[in-house]
């Protein structure tokens, strides 16, 4: 276990990662005199400055040791992975779509529109796997909603529906 | 007597008995699909049981922590895909079994060492309760603030080859948890002057970012894999008569689970590579080792099996998680209003029993289904794993939207599904972030709290506790360190 995590800091592209990272504590560490509070004769541990320096400092800290320890060990630059990461981000559009479309249509309509439109982009083109697909969509709105009655308002298409269908689509899908 | 019959009492609920199923088949459903796990799957449904009683709720999340584990042998045994990453020692022992026609063994003992592990680990736990009842009060401010250094710094610490990543994620956990509006002083604090900062970066969010949706990027991305493996025949209780024979392996694999369990940060992988290796070293067959030794899986599984209850003891007596599984059951409980730590164990000790209870309960109900349905599971083994990632990010959403109907915590919990993405890629630890930003919480509070009775420094180590927990910190930095410069001694010498 301890071979492989060592191992999986020299893997390519990890340097950079801990490097970008670095630099975001490096901006926050800038911003912490601007962003908390000092508060006159109020002890260290009262200070509203006191835990996210901690914080920030550790990231700086163990950050730049990581990356002095990384340096001597050439990892190489492997634009593969980061093709890898860039297509993770599509997954990433996905889902914020899908976000957006669920108070317009309906948490029933966007779930099963979702699951069918990325099972198609994943490569399922059979009618087996998108009827698959489109099932699981309504059996987790049906598990969630109308079972769990989790809280996610109704669609505002559900607001042209004559009276008690809207209540009943907003109440259960 | 009485404080069982109200124990009991509690769990002799329709709702409760309902939870207990759907999380102990869920979990073993989950469990035996590579590449979800029970982080995943609690992470989801952490928001829809907020909605439930506290004991619900917690039934059918412990129902998943308890017995994810057994599902995750059976891909272990069968495929050689650990099911969850703990089961990954499993493969090593029972991936040559099946490989010579013990498929049936293998998974008998595997359950059955399963089995034996989480109920000796469970009876452990409702033995120590007295003793936890006693010691618990002696725990105030400073000793719990102490308790919380400790769980971070063997967070850290455990990720041995990556503890400067590790300190780095757990210090970007403690930020992240002081993000918004600060309440002694209600000062700002990293909003940059955006409203939707204020309220802080919810700790659901993050786990749904860091494990849920990472974990569905991660099986999008990938290739499908579909494994298949072959249908088993015959009854599967035979591995409790075998067990038998190994009691010596599996009472020392299910102490290590106990003991690793009860630690914070340590968990699992430590108690299973003590008992694993405990287990090579009395062995009478060492050399069968890695190549299918029953006493291996007895030994992983009953180990790994024993942690869940053991993890329980810092969680319910000091409030304190060792973990990232019992970090999200910590938020059920804050979000009834039942404050896990001492106090639980003198107003609520039914309540604490009643979990111990439910927590017997799942293991026998799990190990009904496992004997019975083992066939059927191997159909979710082989669902092709882009199908699941698909799932899992549908799934996501209802974790992250129905927190607070909010597209911004959705658009945050999906950056961090990025961060946590390109994090599991490189095998980068995520837990620390976790722990930091609950550990950090409990820290920010506690230090506070008893500052104010604090004059010299010498006064925050004055009670036995206090002392002892100080005590314990300063050898584990010092092991450490000292184990590092031997480190450093030797690769100079070598290289001479």
């Amino acid at each position: 276990m301890t071979q492989h995590r060592e191992e999986s800091i020299h893997r390519p592209g990890v340097l950079i990662f801990i490097t970008l990272f670095v630099l975001f504590a490096i901006f926050l560490l800038s911003q912490l005199a601007a962003e908390t509070r000092l508060v006159p004769n109020a002890k260290l541990a009262e200070q509203p400055r006191f835990w996210p320096a901690i914080g920030v400092l550790s990231m700086v800290g163990f950050g730049l040791a990581q990356i002095a320890l990384s340096w001597r060990v050439k990892t190489g630059w492997d634009p593969g992975e980061v093709a890898v990461w860039l297509r993770a981000f599509e997954y990433l559009a996905w889902f914020m779509a899908y976000v957006a479309v669920v108070p317009v249509m309906g948490y029933l309509a966007a779930t099963v529109a979702f699951t069918t439109s990325l099972a198609f982009r994943q490569g399922y083109r059979d009618a087996r796997s998108l009827g698959a697909a489109a099932l699981l969509g309504l059996t987790i709105v049906l598990v969630f909603k109308t079972g769990l009655s989790v809280k996610i308002p109704g669609g505002a298409v559900y607001e042209y529906l004559p009276g008690p269908l809207r209540s009943f689509m907003i109440v259960n899908f | 007597m009485e404080l069982l019959g109200s124990a009991i009492l509690i769990l002799a609920r329709w709702d409760v008995v309902a939870a207990l199923l759907v999380g102990s088949v869920g979990g073993v459903i989950i469990g035996a699909i590579p590449g979800v796990g029970a982080a995943v799957a609690i992470a989801i449904l952490l928001p829809a049981t907020f909605s439930l009683d506290p004991i619900v709720g917690l039934s059918a999340l412990l129902g998943i922590y308890g017995s994810s584990m057994y599902g995750g042998a059976i891909p272990a045994i069968l495929i050689n895909t650990p099911g969850t990453a703990v089961n990954a020692l499993t493969t090593y022992e029972g991936t040559p079994m099946t490989e010579r026609g013990e498929a049936r063994r293998a998974l008998s003992l595997a359950y059955s060492a399963s089995f034996c592990g989480a109920v000796f680990s469970i009876v452990c736990l409702i033995l120590l309760s007295p003793v936890l009842a006693w010691i618990a009060p002696m725990f105030g401010s400073r000793e719990i603030f102490l308790a919380a250094l400790l769980g971070v710094i063997l967070v850290v610490l455990a990720h041995r080859g990556q503890i400067l990543l590790a300190g780095m994620m757990a210090g970007f956990g403690i930020w992240l948890n002081t993000i918004g509006l600060e309440t002694l002083q209600y000062s700002q604090r990293y909003t940059f002057g955006q409203t939707w900062l204020s309220g802080g970066v919810d700790l659901i969010v993050v786990v749904l970012g860091v494990f849920a949706i990472s974990q569905a990027f991660v099986l999008l991305v990938e290739p499908d894999k579909r494994a298949h493996a072959e249908p088993i025949t015959g009854g599967l209780l035979s591995g409790f008569k075998e067990l038998a024979v190994y009691k010596r392996v599996t009472a020392a694999s299910g102490s290590f689970g106990v003991m690793m369990g009860m630690i914070p940060g340590v968990g699992e992988f430590t108690a299973q590579f003590l008992s694993y290796t405990y287990a090579q070293k009395t062995s009478k067959a060492p050399e069968s080792f890695g190549k299918g030794s029953p006493e291996g899986l007895i030994a992983s599984e009953a180990a790994n099996n024993a942690v869940p209850a053991a993890a329980m003891i810092p969680l319910l007596a000091l409030g304190i998680p060792g973990e990232a599984l019992t970090a999200m059951m910590l938020s059920v409980f804050y979000v009834h209003n039942v404050i896990p730590g001492p106090g639980l164990f003198q107003n609520q000790l039914d309540f604490v029993v009643a979990i111990y209870l439910a927590l017997l309960v799942l293991n026998v109900l799990v190990l009904v289904f496992l004997l019975f349905s083992t066939n059927i599971l191997l159909k979710v083994i082989e669902a092709p794993t882009r199908f699941i990632g698909m799932a899992v990010l549908t799934l996501s959403f209802v974790g992250v939207y129905s927190l607070r109907n909010s597209a911004i915590d959705c658009a945050v919990a999906a950056g961090f599904g990025i961060f946590g993405f390109i994090m599991k890629r490189f095998s980068l630890p995520i837990v620390p972030i976790i722990l930091g930003m609950v550990l950090g919480g409990i820290m920010e509070d506690k230090l506070r709290t008893s500052m104010m009775r604090v004059r010299t420094p010498f006064d925050f180590i004055d009670r036995p506790i206090a002392f002892m927990l100080f005590l314990i910190i300063i050898i584990v930095v010092a092991s450490h360190a000292f184990g590092l410069w031997r480190a450093f001694r030797s690769s100079r010498e070598s290289g001479r």
